[in-house]
């Protein structure tokens, strides 16, 4: 009798061990991620409705869309918006293209292939402040390394910070420093993938190595391709830390004039130097929405491109 | 084959070497050329020359930075450099910080992911599908977005300023979560785990016994990428920890300011870097393995 109580027990808990524990298991990833990035991405939505200042020690109230009529209407809004969908373009595109050519050369029987790997993926290990103090160094108007360079070619000094095109260019240069090389070992691993046999034939039939990487290695790569410049967009669209550092001041209106603000910075601008949160956060939800209809379009764009090589 | 093409090995009962028969750059991949080579060694060149200049600049005084041509060879005064870091500012402290937030939350992602990853792939519950499903698409939203209500809540539990609001919010990630699902599905094999449940092992001793040791080379990988991010963070702490920086935030309030010191700021640069260097020098070659395996999300 009590041996039989014992086991039965003994059953009873080790179901409720294999039911019930992997609920467990799961539990504390759903529950942090709900609290902390769940939850804030709602209620950032609710923050937005109301004009929220956190200097009035929480004081809130119901506005409904004046913050986001508001937003419309704020020349400012414009001026990030058209500084990061500028600064987007041109640190994507020549960045993708380079990333696709080093994974090509990457892709031959090397000598000392690990450390040419390691070597093209420095930057990206390094972290965005520390890159982008250096190149602000780079950049410098009087001392920088690029002024000096150009002065060599005969090309007058450039005020990196001071202009809209020349600011956008350096941070379009520090971001693709940072990413090619990632991006080139993401396509090298596809393109490793890809049978040798394809190559063989094309060869056989007297495709030369531009035609084959053209009409055999990049259509191979569609997935890989999109995969990467979706990546690059969602992160693209949210550069901050660049601009913001890249002022060499702790302002984060991006230049004396904004001429390098970006939205992400705006919007730090206005939820953390002006505390008006209820107004931020109406910068996020719309920033939030860019992104999300750019990543579907770039993911359309792509494929559509890719499926017509 | 003829014996003329081919001559007799010069060591009776060794055959000559075979030699494959040679055809033009035929086949994948091919053998790189002399360009190939060049190429690549400038792309290497242009990716490590702005870490090597930021060495340069603070081993040199502030007078020689500011030179025409610039001085292109380390000097001196490293050490004069990096004691005037850790006079200016907190750097120490900053550094200590780091090493708190990024150490814990690399444990935790590590155990946590592990956890999560061997209910999804091994164990068999209602709603597994959907909620791995869920897990995953919670890495596409850009976690930025909330930064706003995600203060307002730290300022309402009182933790600016402490390491715990940087800490907690980090303590799991969904890539942590598909990552271990991905590789504990390959490498436990299920008749392991019946093995351990008929010996009386609970669902936590199989974990502890038998997964947790399967999962050691991927736990490395997984633990070197959580370790890299947390110490790279910038913009979360730079928001909560305005006076308990971490070093990332220590090196942009060095940075910013009217005039910049640059060969104080490149030494800060340096020191910041230094640790994920030493890292990336000792496992490089599996940092590299793992973003081309998993394409892991930056």
């Amino acid at each position: 009798m009590a041996i039989n109580a014992l086991s039965s027990r003994r059953a009873a808990l080790s179901r409720l061990d294999s039911k019930g524990s992997p609920y467990l298991y799961v539990l504390p990833f759903f529950l942090l991620f709900g609290v902390f990035g769940l939850f804030p991405l709602i209620y950032t939505g609710y923050v937005s409705f109301n004009d929220w200042n956190l200097l009035d020690g929480g004081a809130h109230q119901w506005v409904g869309l004046a913050n986001y009529r508001e937003m419309l209407q704020d020349p400012y809004f414009w001026n990030s918006l058209g500084n990061t969908l500028s600064i987007w373009v041109l640190s994507t595109v020549p960045q993708l293209l380079a990333a696709l050519w080093i994974a090509h050369l990457l892709n031959h029987k090397l000598r000392a292939r690990t450390s040419l790997r390691m070597g093209v993926l420095l930057p990206n290990i390094t972290s965005i402040v520390a890159v982008t103090i250096v190149f602000t160094q780079l950049f410098g108007r009087d001392f920088g390394m690029v002024n000096w360079l150009l002065g060599l070619v005969g090309a007058g000094p450039i005020d990196w910070q001071a202009d809209t095109w020349s600011s956008h260019l350096a941070i379009s240069i520090i971001v693709a420093w940072r990413w090619t090389g990632y991006n080139a070992l993401i396509y090298l691993a596809s393109m490793q993938a890809i049978p040798h046999d394809m190559y063989e034939a094309a060869e056989l039939d007297g495709a030369s190595s531009a035609q084959q990487f053209w009409r055999i290695t990049v259509p191979q790569l569609r997935p890989t391709i999109i995969f990467t410049t979706v990546i690059s967009t969602i992160g693209g669209l949210q550069i901050m830390a660049e601009p913001l550092l890249f002022a060499g001041t702790s302002t984060p209106t991006g230049g004396s004039d904004r001429q390098f603000q970006t939205i992400a910075l705006f919007m730090y601008e206005q939820g953390f130097r002006e505390f008006r949160f209820g107004y931020a956060s109406a910068i996020a939800w719309t920033l939030c929405l860019i992104i999300a209809v750019f990543a579907i379009v770039n993911f359309l764009l792509t494929r559509r491109i890719a499926n017509e090589e | 084959m003829t014996a003329l093409a081919n001559p007799p090995s010069t060591r009776a009962g060794t055959p000559a070497p075979q030699r494959p028969p040679r055809r033009r750059s035929f086949g994948y991949p091919r053998r790189a050329s002399v360009w190939t080579y060049a190429a690549l060694i400038a792309v290497v060149a242009g990716s490590i020359f702005p870490l090597y200049w930021s060495f340069v600049v603070s081993s040199q005084t502030s007078e020689a930075v500011a030179q025409v041509p610039p001085v292109l060879i380390p000097g001196g005064h490293l050490f004069d450099n990096i004691a005037r870091v850790f006079d200016s500012t907190d750097f120490a402290k900053a550094l200590l910080n780091s090493f708190i937030v990024s150490g814990s939350i690399t444990l935790s992602v590590v155990f946590f992911s592990t956890l999560a990853g061997f209910a999804f792939a091994k164990l068999r519950f209602r709603g597994r599908k959907v909620l791995l499903v869920l897990a995953i698409a919670t890495s596409m939203v850009p976690q930025q977005l909330g930064i706003i209500p995600l203060y307002m809540l730290m300022s309402e539990i009182g933790w600016t300023d402490r390491l715990a609001a940087v800490i907690v919010p980090g303590l799991v990630t969904a890539f942590g979560v598909f990552f271990m699902t991905q590789y504990l599905g390959r490498a436990v094999p299920d008749e392991l785990l019946e093995a351990g449940r008929m010996d009386g092992c609970s669902t936590f001793g199989l974990y502890w016994h038998v997964v947790l040791p399967a999962a050691r080379p991927a736990a490395a990988v997984l633990g070197l990428f959580t370790f890299m991010q947390a110490w790279n963070d910038f913009f979360w702490p730079l928001v909560v920890l305005q006076n308990n920086a971490t070093v990332q935030v220590a090196l942009s309030s060095l940075a910013s300011g009217y005039t910049t010191d640059y060969t104080l700021t490149l030494t800060g640069t340096l020191l910041a870097t230094l640790p994920i260097l030493v890292i990336f020098m000792v496992l490089g070659r599996q940092i590299v393995g793992g973003i081309m395996q998993g394409a892991i999300k930056g």
